[in-house]
C-alpha cells in the first residue's frame, strides 16, 4: 500500500519542478555568465562605450555607427581576409586533408608504428596551446632549429617576420590535425569492408576507389568535421598572439587579435564588442548549419 | 557481398576483368601493392619527421643548461633548468591556480551538467528539442567573441580579478559540451533499473545518485578529464580576467615568464612548459582507458 502510495505522490507532484530543478542550476549559470554577455554585447555594441574618457561614465547611444566604421576600416576589412586564409589554410584544407590522408595511410599499418605517430600528432593537440605556440616560436625563430638546417640549403631567413601567416597557418595544422584524423579514422573504421574489398577486386585503382567509393560513403563525417574544425579554427587566439602577437604590423592581424587591440589595449569597448558581434554572427552561421546536422532524438531513452 | 562472390560475377560480366582478376590472384600485381605499401609508410614517416622535429628543440632545451632560442644546444644532459624553475613562484603557485581553476570548473560543469541531463534524458518534455538543438549551438560558438563583453560586464560588477567568478564563467562555457555529453552517456543507462530505485520509493535525486550515476562512472569521469584538461590548457580567459600575479594560472605567467626571458632562458622556459604540459598529456592517456571501457559498457548495456 506504502509503495502505490509513493507512487501517486510522484505523480501529483507538479512536474514544472520535477525538470526546473534540476535544470536551474546549469541554466542560472549559463544564462548569467554566457547568453548575459552575449545579450549585453547587443547593447554595447550600439553604444560609444569605453573603459577611460567620456565613454566610460556615460555611455550614449549612437545607433549604427560602430558598425559603419567597421565597413570603412581597411584594419578590420584586412583582419576579416586574413581570418578566411587562417580558416582555409589551416582548417579546412590542412588539417582536414591531413588528418584524412593520415587516417587512410594507417588503414592495415603496424600496430606499433600506428601508435607511435598517433602518440605525437594527438600530444600536439592535447598539449596546451601556448606550449604549442613556444615551440614553433622556437622552431622558426632566425637561428632556432628549422632555421640552422634551412642555413645549409641558403635559405636562412626569420620565418615569423617574412611569412607570419604562412608560419601561424603551418603551426596551427600541426597542432589540430589530431581532431580530424580522429574524425576519419572513425569514420572509415565504418565503413562496409566488403564493399571496399569489392571494389578492390573490380580493378579500381586507388586514386579511383577513394573518389568514387570512399569519399562518397565518407560524406557526412566530412562535413561535420569542417563544421567543427571551421569553428574551432575562427575564433583562434593563442597561437598566432605567442608566435607573431599580429605583427610585424599587421601582417597576421586576424579578427579575434584585432577585436584584442581594440578592446584591451585600446580600451575602445563598444567597438571591440562590435567587431566581436561579427565574428559571432559569422560562428553562428556554421553553428546552426553544424546543428542541423547533428541528430536530435524524438524520443526518450 | 564476399570477395569470392564479386569474383564470380565479375566472371559471368566481363571476361576482361577477369584476366586482371586471375593476376591478382597469381600475385602479379603484389610488387605494385608492396611498393604502395612502402610509399605510405614512407609518407607517414615524412608526416612523423613533421611533428617529431618542432618538439625535439623544447625536449633537448629543457635539459640544456645555457640553452636560448638562437643557440642550438650540445647534447648535455642536465636538470639544472629544471632545478632552477622549481620554486614556488615559478612553478609551484601558477600550478596550483592552474589546477583550481580547471578543477572547480571541472567539478562545477560535472555537478550541474549531470542535474541537467536528467529531465533531458528521462522525461519527455515539449522544449526538449529546442533546448538540446540550443545546447549544441552553443558549442559551436566562437568564444573570442563573447570576451569583450564578459570582460565589459566583470569590470562594471567589480568582478575582474575575481578566482570564483572566473570559475563561474570558464563553467558557463564549458557547460553546453558537458550537458550534452552527460545525456548522451545517460541514454545509455536503462531506465529499468531506475524503475526498481523508484518501486522502492526512491526520489529521482536518490535514484540518480545510488542508480544511474554509478552506472555511468567511467562517462563522468571523461567528461571531468575533459573539462579539466581543456581548462588547464585555457589561456585567453585568465589572461583577460584576472590581474594579480599570484592568481594567474600556469598559462598565464608561462607567457609573461616567455615575453620578459624567453629569448635568453629558453632552457627554463622549456622546462616550465613541460611540467606543465605533462599532467594534460597523462590525464588525457587516462580518459583514453577510460572511454574505451565505457563503449564496451555501452554495448554491454544494449546487448
Amino acid at each position: 500500500m506504502l509503495i502505490t502510495a509513493t507512487g501517486r505522490r510522484r505523480k501529483s507532484t507538479v512536474p514544472v519542478m520535477r525538470w526546473l530543478a534540476p535544470l536551474s542550476p546549469a541554466l542560472l549559470i549559463m544564462l548569467l555568465f554566457f547568453a548575459g554577455p552575449v545579450l549585453w554585447s547587443v547593447y554595447i555594441a550600439f553604444t560609444n562605450k569605453a573603459l577611460t574618457g567620456v565613454g566610460a561614465q556615460h555611455a550614449k547611444w549612437v545607433g549604427f555607427s560602430n558598425f559603419v566604421h567597421l565597413l570603412s576600416d581597411p584594419l578590420f576589412v584586412h583582419s576579416l581576409l586574413l581570418t578566411v586564409l587562417f580558416v582555409l589554410g589551416s582548417a579546412v584544407v590542412g588539417q582536414n586533408t591531413l588528418g584524412f590522408l593520415i587516417a587512410l595511410l594507417e588503414r592495415g599499418k603496424s600496430r606499433f608504428f600506428v601508435a607511435t605517430l598517433n602518440t605525437f600528432i594527438i600530444g600536439a593537440w592535447v598539449m596546451p596551446e601556448i606550449v604549442a605556440g613556444f615551440t614553433w616560436y622556437a622552431y622558426l625563430y632566425q637561428g632556432g632549429v628549422l632555421d640552422t638546417w634551412l642555413s645549409h640549403i641558403g635559405l636562412s631567413q626569420d620565418w615569423l617576420y617574412t611569412a607570419p601567416m604562412l608560419a601561424v597557418i603551418i603551426a596551427n595544422i600541426w597542432r589540430g590535425t589530431a581532431f580530424s584524423m580522429l574524425v576519419y579514422s572513425a569514420g572509415l573504421s565504418d565503413l562496409p569492408g566488403e564493399l571496399l574489398e569489392a571494389a578492390q577486386v573490380d580493378g579500381a585503382n586507388q586514386l579511383s576507389m577513394l573518389r568514387r567509393v570512399i569519399i562518397p560513403l565518407m560524406r557526412r563525417s566530412i562535413v561535420t568535421n569542417l563544421m567543427l574544425i571551421t569553428l574551432q579554427t575562427l575564433g583562434d587566439f593563442t597561437l598566432i598572439f605567442v608566435m607573431t602577437a599580429g605583427g610585424p604590423g599587421e601582417a597576421s592581424q586576424t579578427t579575434p587579435l584585432y577585436i584584442y587591440q581594440q578592446a584591451l589595449q585600446l580600451y575602445n569597448i563598444s567597438y571591440g564588442t562590435a567587431i566581436s558581434l561579427v565574428l559571432l554572427l559569422v560562428g553562428a552561421a556554421f553553428s546552426i548549419v553544424y546543428m542541423k546536422m547533428v541528430k536530435v532524438q524524438e524520443e526518450v531513452a | 557481398m564476399s570477395a569470392a562472390q564479386v569474383d564470380d560475377l565479375v566472371v559471368v560480366g566481363t571476361p576482361v576483368t577477369t584476366v586482371t582478376t586471375a593476376r591478382r590472384r597469381f600475385g602479379i600485381t603484389s610488387p605494385r601493392l608492396f611498393w604502395s605499401k612502402v610509399a605510405a609508410y614512407l609518407v607517414l614517416l615524412l608526416i612523423a619527421a613533421f611533428y617529431i622535429a618542432p618538439l625535439v628543440w623544447l625536449v633537448l632545451a629543457s635539459f640544456e643548461p645555457a640553452a636560448s632560442v638562437s643557440t642550438p644546444a650540445p647534447l648535455v644532459l642536465s636538470f639544472s633548468n629544471f632545478a632552477k624553475v622549481l620554486n614556488w613562484s615559478t612553478t609551484f603557485e601558477p600550478l596550483i591556480n592552474s589546477a583550481v581553476l580547471s578543477g572547480g570548473t571541472a567539478v562545477l560543469t560535472v555537478l550541474a551538467a549531470i542535474l541537467a541531463a536528467y529531465p533531458l534524458s528521462r522525461y519527455q518534455l515539449r522544449f526538449r528539442k529546442p533546448f538540446l538543438y540550443t545546447i549544441v549551438f552553443s558549442t559551436g560558438l566562437p568564444l573570442t567573441a563573447v570576451l569583450v563583453p564578459v570582460y565589459s560586464m566583470f569590470a562594471r560588477f567589480n568582478l575582474i580579478d575575481n578566482v570564483p567568478a572566473v570559475i563561474l564563467f570558464m563553467t558557463a562555457t564549458s557547460l553546453p559540451f558537458g550537458i550534452w555529453m552527460m545525456k548522451s552517456f545517460m541514454d545509455g543507462v536503462p531506465i529499468d533499473l531506475e524503475q526498481a530505485a523508484w518501486v522502492d520509493g526512491a526520489s529521482w535525486l536518490v535514484s540518480l545518485r545510488r542508480v544511474v550515476a554509478p552506472l555511468m562512472l567511467p562517462g563522468i569521469m571523461v567528461i571531468t578529464i575533459f573539462t579539466f584538461v581543456s581548462q588547464w590548457g585555457n589561456f585567453f580567459v585568465p589572461f583577460i580576467l584576472l590581474q594579480s600575479q599570484s592568481k594567474f594560472p600556469a598559462a598565464v605567467s608561462i607567457y609573461t615568464f616567455f615575453s620578459q626571458y624567453g629569448l635568453v632562458d629558453y632552457g627554463q622556459l622549456a622546462a616550465f612548459s613541460m611540467l606543465y604540459t605533462l599532467p594534460a598529456v597523462g590525464l588525457w592517456v587516462v580518459a583514453a582507458r577510460f572511454l574505451r571501457g565505457s563503449f564496451t559498457f555501452a554495448g554491454a548495456v544494449k546487448g
